[in-house]
């Protein structure tokens, strides 16, 4: 296959999956006519292809997606009959905080940093499937232990966890 | 009855006197305690005069002020020796919840921006409506609670001194309070200060304030704030038919 078939190929599968699309499954989608460095420069040149367009090609959660844009959210909302997506409270960003940069991090330890008993937001994270229980600490009582989801990063449209900021480097005081 | 508001949007302890700290303008390495611990005070009052739950952790913190306080008025001890800071557990924990409060609002500003970011809908996909969500997620927008508490303490303020006793809120109807609000906020929305007539009694101040609460729990109105110590709007929220 050359460039452009690969290319089509990728646009056709990114425009019918609902999940973002790894590049690991393109590769094994057309294995045998074409390796991941075509692949992954079919994907780097639709990325450019598509800077024109009204739609994007996004990186998302590990994988590839097409995507709106955001200035045409207002319409896209309007078209859904939707005022605006559920958004978190400030208490559970700040939980989330926590769990993002210390995970795995016990309930403790989340509220030794915010001064506040936080069992219900964590079981309101844990329903909106933003953290999960990753495993237990080996101390006494063997607390549990929590870390961030691929809903996660898909909620912050971010491709992994790399992509945050370091600790204290985001100030806003 | 009396009427208790149960909100969870505290952000805690912590945060109210990194608020403190901020609109007092001073270091929180150097934190003027006395003054600080004074303020806090206030604002525990002002959720006792609205019979708010005041979580345990925030008298925990106030026992902690007081102790740091009585601590720094200690002569220091005269063999020279450097004794360490009062204060310094309580700077170094500020300073860490500081730093997680500022990634919280780095996910915010990246929540707001992903929002506007739309991808094909999972077969038979709900969309996600707002109004089903539990009480965690109440928001405020930009206005704070305590810049709320605020604004109805001037109100208050206005009438007579904060006074220590109990307020009975049962005479006050609250469905009679929510309608009232409603009403006063329009389809266009209103300043804050103009829910509350001049001669208002005072218990009818505080049955407003809480209906206001209410109202941005049951996501009926939101409040917006022009610049740190502006004027605070409330906006009606209107419920789009799906």
């Amino acid at each position: 296959m050359n460039q452009d078939q690969i290319k089509a190929v990728i646009e056709t599968v990114l425009f019918v999956s609902e999940e973002p699309v790894k590049v690991k499954d393109l590769v094994e989608l057309m294995s045998g006519q074409a390796n991941s460095d075509a692949v992954e420069s079919a994907l780097a040149d639709l990325e450019v292809d598509y800077k024109g367009r009204n739609l994007q090609v996004r990186q998302a959660a590990g994988g590839y997606r097409l995507a709106t844009r955001p200035e045409h959210g207002w319409w896209v909302k309007r078209y859904l009959k939707r005022t605006t997506r559920s958004k978190l409270s400030p208490a559970a960003l700040e939980v989330l905080a926590v769990v993002v940069y210390r995970q795995p991090v016990t309930r403790a330890e989340i509220e030794e940093v915010r001064g506040l008993d936080c069992s219900g937001v964590l079981h309101t994270l844990m329903e909106k499937d933003l953290i999960r229980i990753v495993g237990r600490r080996k101390v006494v009582g063997r607390p549990l232990a929590y870390g961030t989801t691929t809903r996660f990063l898909e909620h912050f449209g971010l491709n992994s966890l790399q992509e945050l900021p370091k600790l204290g480097e985001v100030s806003n005081a | 009855m009396t009427y208790k508001v149960r909100l969870e949007i505290f952000e805690g302890p912590l945060d109210l006197l990194l608020h403190l700290i901020r609109e007092n303008r001073v270091d929180v390495c150097d934190i003027p305690v006395a003054t600080i611990t004074d303020q806090y005070l206030k604002y525990l009052d002002l959720m006792k005069v609205l019979n708010i739950d005041v979580a345990g952790e925030y008298l925990v913190m106030a026992a902690t002020l007081t102790q740091i306080k009585s601590r720094m008025l200690l002569p220091r001890s005269e063999d020279g020796h450097d004794e360490e800071d009062p204060r310094k557990e309580l700077v170094d924990q500020l300073l860490e919840y500081q730093r997680y409060k500022g990634a919280a609002e780095d996910l915010r500003n990246r929540e707001e921006e992903h929002e506007e970011v739309f991808r094909r809908a999972l077969t038979g996909e709900s969309i996600e409506v707002a109004d089903n969500t539990p009480p965690e997620d109440v928001s405020l927008g930009q206005v704070s609670l305590f810049d709320l508490l605020k604004a109805f303490e001037q109100v208050l303020g206005q009438i007579g001194d904060v006074g220590r006793h109990e307020v009975e809120v049962d005479e006050m109807e609250l469905a009679e309070r929510l309608t009232f609000v409603m009403k006063r906020v329009g389809s266009k929305g209103t300043e804050f200060t103009q829910m509350f007539d001049e001669g208002t009694r005072r218990i009818e101040v505080v049955a407003t304030f809480l209906a206001i609460l209410e109202l941005i729990r049951q996501r009926q109105i939101r409040v917006q704030q022009n610049g740190i110590h502006g004027a605070i709007f409330i906006y009606p929220i209107m419920m789009e038919r799906g």
